[in-house]
């Protein structure tokens, strides 16, 4: 079996003969001449590229997600409804009738939000996303819908401004019947197709574990995707070509998100912004940390197994997991067990991981009350950026004010994924929760850590920060609205009027 | 019905955006057959070739051709004013990247794989891969340009106070959201059909034909539209266009190049980083009474437009401020960097932004207010009344800009409101800065000012409007349609705007220098008068009165009638024709419904060699005031509220222009803060994706930012008394540069601390340590 199926506005398309590491950018492009979805950096970094795709959510109605189209391989829409810009105008209609359109691209009309266009259907994608959206309360969510959408012309105003029309409008139109009727259909996936002149490829995409292990099992040297927000890059930056893939996409159960008593329990292959949306603000810091973290169709594909995975030193998903003491759940085909964050990295881009285990689920414990948690994250550019620094911090008080446990985890500092800033907490440990304690504390990083100097930020310049983030934290928790997202920071820290 | 001049119409092709039917060069329908091709670039800063070898190369499946310098048929050269620039290096390479061959596959996974194939080797030399190692070699590109006016030594000697220091500013990569590209196919009878993304489709044609070895009349050249320029596709769109001329002609079929980003970034020139030194003699009242200068541009491995771009640094040294003896040198550095090109505003604000360090510190020097320093020297009546280069300043707006922009802003009161949030916090700082822009508008070479236009009345009464200029998202077009409407009395409807091709109007300029509408809409309104002045008797026997009687749609501001819900192009008397009636009845007469029209710009010129003369038609006035907080833990910022008055003369389409002053400030505002190439040793780019040159996020753009065009504010000698809008707001992010460096200042006892440009949250954070340790002592 060959052939993959998905809906494009609404039309049945069947591929063959096309490999699994098509992008579904290339395929409108290339294949199907469908050229209103524009290519302006193959890495996510545009948004020029966006689309939008019916999303299932246990318990709720289906969503539209915008994603970019660029790192969206082929067999991850098996089964699935994609919409590009070409399917939001009713071509029944003259192009001059205003009736003809989606009430996303009038309001651009409306507001100018197109100069040279270019990035205008990328943003019209978002803002369908944002037109079906159930939970547009707050100001910021406009820009977080539309900060993975470059524009170079208009400077913003008006785009944001027909944002502020269309979030949240949910009219009753076949889009949002179509929405509201989701079902997908089999996600399973076989296919084994020439990519270009590197060979055969063969893109399996199981729906069960059984069928996973057996797929691993098959193909040893197989690499796994799940949103593919990191793997894309390799196939359209790096063009590697891999012989055997396996896709995440059809396992339901690595979807699956839990509250207990206890704290949350996060499927793997739970995208970020489903995160954001059942999480949200319940754990502040890993919130605010979400809310920096690529864009919103970079999260709509992003996974939390994705990023532990991956390894990076300055991914942003440690430091923050890690400083809120989270397991991490990793299932085999010889069975399950649970290891602390801390143990999961080894190394440069090395986790614990053995055989054919997988992440299966992230448990993240509830913060006590006499605990305060904090992510910071510092980039060239607020959003979509990738951190110079990143950090996780939680400091646990007793009633005397002295600190009875303290995690300093920190992105961008050294060659491993969440590292501890371990001397800097033994000088904190057992001490009162001090102004002067912190500061006598601060030269420490300078002992945890020798940050390298890139592209991103000099050596010194991360030093200064780590140093001066933990100042941060402890004006922060003096704070009473420590928890309070902040919605138009200006730093990552918000030290408020504490001198 | 009124006419739709001025008014704010949404951008022409609106709906098509949005709808994702606007197609750009990229987009055309796949021609069957159709091949692509990519460049081999050199792997040295600068060396000697010593080898070249495309056997591999060949025997990749799917490559059709592989070329080398030798095989150009014509001229190897893109080198738009210099000739200095092969477009495949034969036996030397001058900067990473430089094209050595170029391969003609039928994928692009097939070329790359040929390119990677194909050897070639190359001995090193000694490479100056950045601005100060060019600078200390005096590695210098054309003559240097001087401007001189009084006894500049002298003066500096006696002022009462003296500074002197540096200003650096960094490049910037244009990031248009469609990178280059071109497409080919050739004809019959030695002819190409040529699409290409770029401003310049005449200069693409001359380069076209110059590399095929034929006469222009041979190369047709069209662009659809672009999906952004600000300069970047001025020249350097060319060689893309001669690369697929070249594989088109070879193979006998449509060859396409498109660039992927990390390659355009890499390959394509950028904004020029300038160093520049000065030494300013002031009194106590903070006017400057003498300046000397030095302004040196990186200009890459070849000329370019570097040397228009350093003159026009050196024009806006003065930005609104006469300077009384003064002294600006200026110079080319060659480097062995990818060839830097236009960027809207040209060298303009790398200028500008010299002047506006200086005066800011001259006011900081002094503890006076810095508005009331720049206030002191702006432009007044005679002798205040001349640039260094001797152009008369007629119209100076400023005075009148600044004094209700301060209102607008409520400067005074947002002053003292963050005088009193810098006294309560310490990790915090707040400033506010006002700053001015005056910024020439023409083409500094005086001959490129000129443009035509070609108007196509039909039968029916429809319309084609064709002229020299190109879109990218100014809104040009629109603008043209407006005074095309206009000026024809025809309604918008019943205008088709054609895409912009050498085949309509020869011998274009580029679209550049923010001449667009300003050249372009008088060529459009002559061609249209041409046609009105036929069609009027024809008019005035449908209607039977004689011309004098009729009132006509053409260039009415007032009411226009309607009959049968067209509206009427003549009436008289009660009773009225339509554009339709009177052209089908012009043409039954064999009266000629299409006309040409032809505009230059009068009484400009200037002589470089004695750095005198008018260069400027005109000049674009505006100023902005921005407000920004400063993080002092981590150099994080961000910016409140921005409001900006701005001189667009009589605008032509009040939303475009809006949209252009928002765009520009915030493209400015890119430039000055967020936007850092990083280069390596080689001096090739490591920051060449979005990845890692990151431009404004929608984040960045406070929810506060007001732009007013000012009013009564009609430009005479200019198309409908409007004023040239693309580059000059690009100059007005100045003031969150100045506020930056105020908010930095704020950490210490107040002394001016300058702030790199970009001022990254690194070198802000840097600043602000500069600052506490003034404060130490
Ligand atoms: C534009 C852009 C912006 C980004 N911004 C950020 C950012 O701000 N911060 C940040 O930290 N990261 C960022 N990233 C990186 C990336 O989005 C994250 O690392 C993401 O979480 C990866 O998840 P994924 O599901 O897409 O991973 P994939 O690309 O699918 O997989 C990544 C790796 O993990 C493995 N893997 C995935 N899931 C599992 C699993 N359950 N078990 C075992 N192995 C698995 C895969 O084999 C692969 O090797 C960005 C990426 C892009 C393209
Ligand atoms: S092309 Fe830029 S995000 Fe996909
Ligand atoms: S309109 Fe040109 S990039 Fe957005």
């Amino acid at each position: 079996m060959d052939t993959l199926q998905f809906w494009l506005n609404d039309r049945r398309i069947e591929v063959t003969g096309v490999n699994g590491t098509t992008t579904l950018l290339r395929y409108l492009r290339d294949h199907l001449a469908a050229t209103g979805t524009k290519e302006g950096c193959a890495e996510g970094d545009c948004g020029a590229c966006t689309v939008a795709l019916l999303e299932e959510r246990p318990g709720e109605t289906p969503t539209y997600r915008a994603v970019n189209s660029c790192l969206l391989f082929l067999p991850m829409l098996q089964g699935k409804r994609v919409y590009t810009v070409e399917g939001l105008r009713d071509r029944s209609r003259s192009p001059d009738d205003p009736e003809g359109y989606h009430p996303a691209q009038l309001a651009m009309v409306e507001t100018r939000g197109s100069q040279c266009g270019y990035c205008t259907p990328g943003i019209v994608m978002s803002l369908f996303e944002a037109t079906y959206r159930d939970d547009m309360g707050a100001d910021w969510q406009v820009d977080d819908q539309l900060c993975g959408n470059l524009c170079r012309c208009t400077g913003y105003k008006p785009i944001r401004e027909a944002g502020e029309k269309v979030a949240g409008l949910r009219p009753d139109d076949l889009f949002k019947a179509t929405m509201e009727q989701y079902r997908a259909r089999d996600a399973a996936v076989d296919i084994t197709a020439r990519d270009g002149l590197d060979g055969m490829q063969r893109y399996i995409q199981p729906t069960s574990f059984e069928a996973l292990w057996q797929a691993r099992a098959e193909n040893p040297g197989a690499v796994l995707v799940a949103g593919g927000t990191d793997l894309g890059l390799r196939v359209t930056k790096f063009r590697e070509h891999f012989p055997v893939v396996i896709g995440l996409e059809g396992l339901a159960e690595l979807r699956e998100i839990e509250r207990s008593p206890m704290g949350w329990q996060i499927g793997a292959g739970v995208s970020l912004t489903r995160v954001m949306e059942v999480v949200g603000e319940e754990l502040p810091a890993l919130h605010k940390m979400l809310r920096w973290f690529g864009s919103r169709q970079v999260r709509s594909r992003a996974t939390l197994g994705g990023n532990l995975v991956n390894a990076s030193p300055i991914g942003d998903m440690p430091p923050v997991l890690a400083a809120l003491g989270a397991e991490i759940e990793l299932r085999g085909s010889n069975g399950t067990r649970h290891v602390d964050i801390e143990d999961f990295f080894t190394g440069y881009r090395k986790t614990c991981l053995e055989g054919d285990e997988i992440v299966a689920v992230v448990h993240i414990p509830n913060v006590p009350r006499n605990a305060f948690c904090a992510s910071y994250k510092v980039s060239k550019r607020r959003e979509l950026d990738i951190s110079a620094v990143a950090a996780g911090m939680y400091v646990e008080l007793d009633d005397a004010g002295v600190v009875r446990h303290i995690r300093l985890a920190y992105g961008g500092m050294s060659a491993v994924a969440a590292s501890r800033a371990r001397r800097t907490e033994a000088a904190l440990l057992g001490h009162s929760w001090t102004r002067e304690n912190i500061e006598a504390a601060m030269p420490m990083v300078d002992a945890d850590f020798l940050p390298i100097a890139d592209h991103r930020a000099s050596a010194r310049y991360r030093s200064t920060v780590a140093r001066n983030l933990l100042l941060g934290f402890w004006l922060e928790s003096h704070r009473r609205d420590r928890d309070a997202f902040d919605a138009h920071p200006v730093g990552t820290v918000r030290p408020g009027g504490v001198a | 019905m009124k006419t739709v001049l001025g008014r704010g119409l949404p951008h022409e092709s609106a709906l098509r955006h949005v709808s994702g039917e606007a197609r750009y060069v990229d987009d055309l329908p796949h021609a069957p057959g159709l091949l692509v091709g990519v460049v081999v670039g050199s792997t040295e800063p600068r060396g000697r070739i010593t080898r070249r070898d495309r056997a591999r190369a060949l025997q990749v499946p799917g490559v059709h051709a592989v070329f080398f310098a030798e095989d150009i048929p014509g001229e190897n050269n893109v080198g738009p004013v210099i000739h200095d620039e092969p477009l495949l290096a034969a036996w030397e390479v001058s900067c990473v990247g430089q094209a050595v061959a170029f391969v003609v596959a039928d994928s692009y996974e097939a070329a790359r794989k040929a390119a990677a194939a194909v050897e070639v080797e190359i001995e090193p030399l000694p490479a100056l891969t950045d601005i100060h190692a060019g600078i200390a070699a005096e590695s210098f590109i054309g003559a240097t340009h001087v401007i001189e006016r009084g006894e500049v030594d002298a003066t500096l000697g006696e002022a009462p106070h003296r500074l002197s220091g540096t200003v650096d500013s960094g490049g910037q990569e244009h990031f248009y959201l469609e990178t280059h590209a071109a497409l080919a196919i050739p004809g019959e009878d030695r002819s190409i059909q040529v699409w290409s993304s770029t401003q310049h489709p005449s200069e693409v044609q001359t380069l076209v034909a110059a590399a095929l070895g034929w006469g222009r009349s041979r190369v047709t050249v069209e662009c659809p539209r672009m999906g952004g320029g600000f300069g970047g596709k001025e020249t350097q769109a060319a060689q893309w266009a001669c690369f697929a001329a070249l594989g088109a002609l070879r193979t006998g079929r449509p060859v396409k190049v498109w660039l992927d980003r990390d390659t355009d970034m890499s390959h394509t020139g950028r904004r020029h980083p300038f160093h520049s030194r000065y030494d300013v003699g002031f009194d106590d009242d903070g006017r400057i009474l003498s300046l000397a200068a030095d302004l040196y541009a990186d200009g890459g491995w070849a000329a370019d437009l570097s040397l228009a771009i350093l003159d026009r640094g050196l024009f806006h040294m003065d930005n609104g401020y006469w300077l009384p003896n003064v002294r600006l040198r200026g110079f080319v550095v060659r480097t062995n960097r990818t060839s830097n090109t236009a960027f809207r505003g040209f060298g303009g604000p790398q200028g500008m932004v010299v002047i506006e360090h200086v005066v800011e510190r001259v006011a900081h020097a002094l503890g006076l207010d810095p508005l009331e320093v720049r206030r002191r020297n702006f432009y007044d009546e005679a002798p205040h009344d001349r640039t260094p280069y001797g152009q008369v300043v007629e119209d100076f707006r400023l005075h009148r800009i600044c004094d209700e922009l301060a209102e607008r802003s409520d400067l005074a009161a947002r002053r003292a409101e963050i005088e009193a949030f810098n006294a309560s916090n310490d990790f915090r700082k707040r400033a506010i800065a006002l700053t001015p822009v005056k910024f020439g508008i023409s083409f500094t070479a005086s001959f490129l000012n000129q443009a035509g236009a070609l108007v196509l009345v039909y039968a029916d009464g429809t319309v084609q409007l064709n002229h020299g200029g190109t879109e990218m998202g100014q809104g040009l077009y629109t603008k043209m349609l407006q005074v095309c409407s206009h000026a024809l009395g025809a309604p918008l409807s019943d205008i088709v705007h054609q895409p912009t091709s050498t085949g309509k109007v020869p011998n274009t300029s580029a679209t550049a220098a923010s001449s667009g509408s300003d050249l372009n809409g008088q060529a459009v309104a002559t061609a249209c008068r041409l046609i009105v002045a036929r069609m009027v008797p024809v008019a005035a026997e449908l209607l039977g009165v004689s011309t004098e009687k009729l009132t006509l749609a053409s260039e009415n501001q007032g009411d226009i009638p309607t009959k049968d819900g067209k509206p009427a192009w003549a009436w008289a008397e009660g009773r009225s024709v339509t554009l339709a009636e009177v052209a089908s009845a012009a043409y039954m007469r064999q009266i000629q419904l299409f006309a040409a029209g032809y505009y230059r710009t009068p009484d400009i010129g200037y002589d470089r060699s004695a750095g005198k003369g008018k260069p400027f038609h005109y000049f674009a006035y505006g100023a902005s005031v921005s407000e920004v907080e400063v993080d002092g833990l981590t150099g994080e910022w961000r910016l409140r509220r921005v409001d900006i008055v701005h001189d667009a003369g009589d605008s032509l389409s009040t939303d475009i222009d809006r949209g252009q002053v928002e765009g520009a400030y915030v493209q400015g505002l890119g430039w000055l803060t967020w936007e850092e190439l990083v280069f390596d040793d080689r001096g090739f780019l490591l920051t060449h994706s979005p990845s890692t040159y990151k431009i404004p996020a929608i984040g960045d753009i406070p929810r506060e930012m007001q732009v007013h065009l000012l009013e009564r504010a009609a430009q005479p000698g200019v198309i409908y008394g409007s004023k040239a809008v693309g580059e000059p707001p690009f100059m007005l992010a100045i003031s969150a540069h100045t506020a930056l460096s105020r908010a930095c200042s704020a950490f210490g006892p107040g002394d001016f601390v300058p702030v790199a440009i970009p001022a990254t949250n690194e070198a802000l954070l840097d600043a602000v340590e500069r600052a506490k340790a003034l404060a130490k002592g």
